[in-house]
């Protein structure tokens, strides 16, 4: 019966190009993007809006902030993107292929090309840090040899060779994502979304995981991270895409978490006295 | 590899959520141990109700003048009627003796005997003896031409089947048989309520799982595997449990006492290989499909 199961799983791999192929088609079309979001709106049940008309176009290999204030959708632009949900409105496309026509059976082959790493880790409390990284790999069906072979190469590039057999409890919280970064990126999959990495760390450790995903963009992965870290949008000068009730107010490369501003246009802000003051997008 | 991979999973599982994986457990005992129980219990009641039911009978009175000859032609047509499944012969002499045993004083002031000869008949389906009563006795309107009633049941003087009697016995078993019926179909549901509540308490305590499981791309099937083998093993266990009970409580309370209880020795009582096979089926099947099924509102999307 395994037999059975695992020589069917085989011929279905080869007969399903679209979703098991996705990440080979990924690299030889460099014109099309990575993510492309064409007018998308999302509407929750209870009627709040998620997303309202966004545009966006990632290429590949960029490095993408996604900033904002909370609820303006930049959760929402994660979820659409890993088919948690359907847009209201409008088209979701990864490497040129439109999300909501993957039929519900071949998510996870959508899955398995885009790494995902969350503000809590997301990590199973009670397996290992090897166990934890090595599952993601059992999952999609990894053989055993390769899986041994991969999994602490992986985890000496994210500096934890030394820990292999802690448990998460055991490490702290910067440890804790290096390991979901680890698991995220033990397939080494095309496109890595991470929303708020650095959330719960302090700025030291932020700046370790933010030179982890950076590495891992310099290897040709596209990245989208969403985060408040205003610190570190500023420093790393990348393509920042602000959103704010949903919709995409601001795209500008090497951008800052805001347009300059000077502590005068901040003060004002910071009371209240024009609240529209300093969003406004500037073209680089 | 892969069948591998699943068992490990399950029995991780198993081990690591102890708690629910028990509570589980002891739900499937239970209910496996209370339907033990109680399926021989129906049993034997309808065994018991059928038993009853046997007891309603068809007495055919033979013609005062009829001779030995046609009272044998007559046993021989009653036997070869359909829907019969016994016939007994009760003399004059005997019926008088049966009922002077019931009321000897009332019998004793009579100097001779008043009772015709008579065939007692059983009918094999108990629902058919009026049918089998119309069937026999001569219509009304011939009674005038008794010589044209060719044929042994010519000999029939007339036929009767304690009308109130047979009445009393139908509705009475009947109601029996629905009861238990109902009771029956009731603990199912109760069972099966409670098994699936208990099972989608120990998932929902690891959604968590399910949920990381989902994020790098397991399809369905391969999250499902784990839980449906744990469920089976849940199921295993339970079931096996239940059934070590109920055969303690066989050998040592129902086997000693099966003499002296009619209930407990009817013929009808299922048997216990069967039942085993029956329990631990249906105990392995309803924990491992409640456990595919509960997922699945944890794998949409």
């Amino acid at each position: 019966m395994a037999a059975t199961r695992t020589s069917r799983r085989a011929s279905a791999r080869t007969r399903e190009p679209a979703s098991e192929g996705m990440a080979k088609r990924l690299a030889p079309r460099r014109d099309v993007p990575v993510v492309e979001l064409r007018g998308v709106s999302k509407v929750y049940d209870g009627g709040s809006v998620g997303l309202e008309q966004a545009w966006m176009r990632i290429a590949r290999g960029e490095f993408v902030f996604l900033v904002g204030p909370t609820g303006c959708g930049k959760s929402t632009t994660l979820k659409l993107l890993l088919k948690e949900m359907e847009p209201s409105e409008g088209e979701v496309l990864i490497s040129g292929s439109d999300v909501s026509r993957i039929p519900r059976r071949k998510v996870p082959y959508l899955r398995r090309n885009i790494g995902v790493v969350f503000q809590d880790y997301k990590l199973l409390p009670n397996r290992t840090i090897y166990a934890n990284v090595a599952y993601s790999l059992e999952v999609i069906g990894e053989g055993r040899a390769s899986i041994r072979r991969k999994v602490p190469e992986i985890l000496r590039l994210v500096g934890l060779s030394t820990k292999l057999h802690s448990y998460p409890d055991e490490l702290s919280g910067g440890e804790q994502q290096r390991v979901s970064i680890a698991r995220a990126f033990v397939n080494h999959p095309p496109l890595l979304l991470a929303d708020e990495p650095t959330g719960n760390l302090d700025p030291e450790t932020s700046i370790g995981i933010m030179q982890l995903i950076y590495r891992i963009n310099r290897a040709g992965t596209t990245v989208i991270v969403a985060t408040h870290d205003r610190d570190m949008v500023d420093k790393m000068r990348r393509r920042v895409i602000e959103l704010q009730d949903g919709r995409v107010i601001r795209d500008q490369l090497s951008g800052l978490y805001r347009p300059d501003e000077s502590t005068r246009e901040f003060g004002i802000r910071l009371r209240g006295e024009s609240p529209g003051a300093g969003l406004e997008g500037r073209p680089s | 590899m892969r069948i591998g991979f699943f068992v490990k999973e399950a029995f991780r599982a198993l081990k690591r959520s102890a708690a629910p994986s028990l509570a589980a457990t002891l739900t499937i005992l239970l209910t496996a141990l209370v339907l033990g129980v109680f399926i021989p219990i129906v049993q034997a009641t309808t065994g018991t109700a059928n038993e009853v039911r046997g007891r309603v009978v068809v007495d055919a009175y033979v013609k005062p003048d009829a001779s030995g000859t046609q009272i044998e032609e007559l046993r021989q047509a009653l036997i070869a009627t359909p829907n019969v499944a016994n016939v007994e012969y009760i003399s004059k002499e005997k019926a008088l003796a049966r009922e002077k045993e019931r009321n000897a004083d009332a019998y004793q002031l009579l100097g001779s005997n008043p009772l015709p000869d008579a065939f007692r008949i059983t009918p094999a389906d108990p629902d058919g003896s009026e049918a089998l009563v119309a069937s026999l006795s001569s219509p009304a309107d011939e009674k005038s031409a008794d010589t044209a009633r060719a044929g042994p049941l010519g000999a029939i003087d007339e036929v009767r089947n304690r009308e109130e009697e047979t009445e009393k016995i139908l509705s009475a078993t009947g109601l029996v048989k629905l009861l238990t019926a109902g009771l029956a179909a009731l603990l199912v549901f109760a069972s099966i309520a409670l098994i699936a509540n208990t099972i989608r308490l120990s998932i929902f305590a690891r959604r968590r799982e399910v949920e990381v499981m989902r994020l790098v791309g397991a399809t369905n099937w391969f999250i499902r595997w784990p839980f449906v083998i744990e469920g089976v093993v849940v199921g295993l266990m339970g079931g096996a449990a239940a059934i070590g009970l109920l055969y303690l409580a066989k050998v040592v309370f129902v086997d000693p006492l099966s003499h002296r209880f009619a209930l407990l020795a009817a013929p009808e009582t299922i048997h216990f290989p069967l039942l085993v096979a029956l329990l631990m089926g249906a105990c392995i099947a309803v924990s491992a499909l409640g456990s595919g099924l509960t997922l699945r509102r944890f794998l949409r999307v």
